[in-house]
């Protein structure tokens, strides 16, 4: 088994008192509860502050732990003789057992979320596991097979809890957007006595994008024009998610205009995500001397002046003092 | 070790959920979830019907509660109000990804 510091955990002293560890997990529970949180590894940080609360704001868990006695965190360790008369109620073997799992064990829990003292008959659902999964726009888009690997919780015979590594594959359907969740009905924690099978969810995340932005299922797209093709238009290629699509750009087009090319976001039955393709005029970087001469031309010929708002606008500002 | 695929399926898929379905789900009493339904948090689809059914998204918010309620110690109260903000982070935080979706990027 693992040594974890518990106190070191919570940032506290061995000798803290019953009300600063509390204080000490509502502040940690403040900056790295995963609803609350955006700190990084907010979820890890959090599991190890409640996992180390766990135990110790209950006096007899906290007595047993500090009756372990004190290694390096990670270290491999046994209970002191005696120990496990004590303060189980015997029969674990402690090489496979987290000590979170050992600790929730103890008084006949059922681990963090079991929530109340079950009958031994009594129908237990299983518990729902919730994942995160980052996923690319394409997979979103064809849907894709996804590995799953989890540490799951399983009960033996005599309601010992025992960690176990589960694999499999999930079909996600396609058209996921960003912050979706989906369903995996019965691949939670499995129920007892007849209780149901708990569900996994799965937090999609979709990656960000080399070309594309993502809002819900629209998907947007930048589309650099080359200033003569926006003055007198043009027939261009754009990739989108689906495959490259020739679209018409009229003559006279500005800078910031969105064509929408409806239902080619992401793809879901009735509410499929439409493409905006947003136009940037792109200037050549080092124009060559043949077209500098042409644009030298295009501007003794040219009347048109894009800032004649800003002498309009000066001319009815002065208006007001 | 196994290995088997399983299908993923829209949360919404499940359509409307009862009560105690909504309660197996999230770890909630039923009594929690009426405090919250009175408090507003959480809203049933028909407000008038005598057994209150809700909507998929539903499950999402309530088993939040459920975390909120056993990792801040709150009360129905104090989760009716953290569910309210979450939620206007959220529309807030969508709004803002939408706004930046339409923001060209400068090319290279």
């Amino acid at each position: 088994m693992k040594y974890k510091d518990y106190y070191a955990a919570l940032g506290v002293e061995k000798t803290a008192s019953a009300d600063e560890i509390k204080k000490a997990y509502r502040k940690l529970a403040r900056k790295y509860h995963p609803d609350v949180s955006k700190e990084k590894d907010a979820k890890e940080k959090f599991q190890e502050v409640s996992e180390a609360y766990e135990t110790l704001k209950d006096p007899e868990k906290r007595a047993a732990y500090d009756q372990l006695g004190s290694y390096q965190p990670g270290q491999d360790f046994r209970p002191p003789p005696g120990w496990e008369q004590q303060f189980s109620q015997g029969g674990f073997t402690f090489d496979d057992v987290d000590l979170a799992d050992l600790f929730a064990g103890l008084g006949g829990g059922r681990g963090f979320r079991g929530g109340g003292r079950a009958r031994a008959d009594m129908p237990i659902p299983g518990e729902d596991y919730e994942v995160q999964a980052r996923i690319t726009l394409e997979q979103a888009y064809r849907g894709t097979m996804l590995d799953l690997n989890l540490q799951v919780p399983e009960y033996d015979n005599q309601g010992r809890v025992h960690r176990v590594p589960v694999t499999f594959t999930a079909r996600i359907p396609k058209g996921v957007s960003d912050g979706e969740r989906l369903r995996l009905p019965g691949k939670g924690g499995k129920g007892m006595n007849g209780g149901r099978d708990g569900d996994l969810y799965l937090n999609i995340s979709i990656a960000p994008h080399r070309l594309y932005r993502v809002s819900g299922r629209d998907v947007y797209l930048d589309v650099p024009l080359a200033p003569w093709e926006a003055v007198l238009g043009a027939t261009i290629e754009i990739p989108t998610l689906g495959g490259t699509v020739r679209i018409k750009v009229k003559p006279g087009t500005q800078a910031g205009q969105q064509l929408r090319l409806a239902k080619r976001g992401l793809p879901k039955p009735g509410a499929e995500g439409d493409l905006y393709a947003i136009v940037q005029i792109a200037v050549p970087p080092d124009a060559s001397e043949p077209e500098q001469a042409l644009y030298t031309q295009l501007s003794q010929v040219s009347t048109f002046d894009p800032r004649r708002h800003f002498t309009t606008d000066t001319a009815d500002a002065s208006g007001t003092h | 070790m196994q290995v088997e695929l399983t299908e993923a399926v829209w949360l919404d898929e499940r359509g409307s959920v009862t009560l105690v379905e909504l309660s197996q789900c999230s770890g909630l009493t039923q009594e929690e979830l009426r405090d919250l339904m009175d408090l507003g948090a959480i809203e049933p689809i028909d407000a008038a019907a005598t057994e209150p059914s809700f909507g998929a998204q539903c499950i999402v918010a309530a088993r939040t509660a459920c975390r909120l309620r056993d990792d801040f110690e709150l009360d129905p109260q104090g989760l009716a109000l953290v569910l309210s903000l979450l939620e206007r982070v959220q529309e807030l935080e969508d709004a803002l990804q939408r706004l930046n979706a339409r923001l060209p990027r400068m090319p290279r």
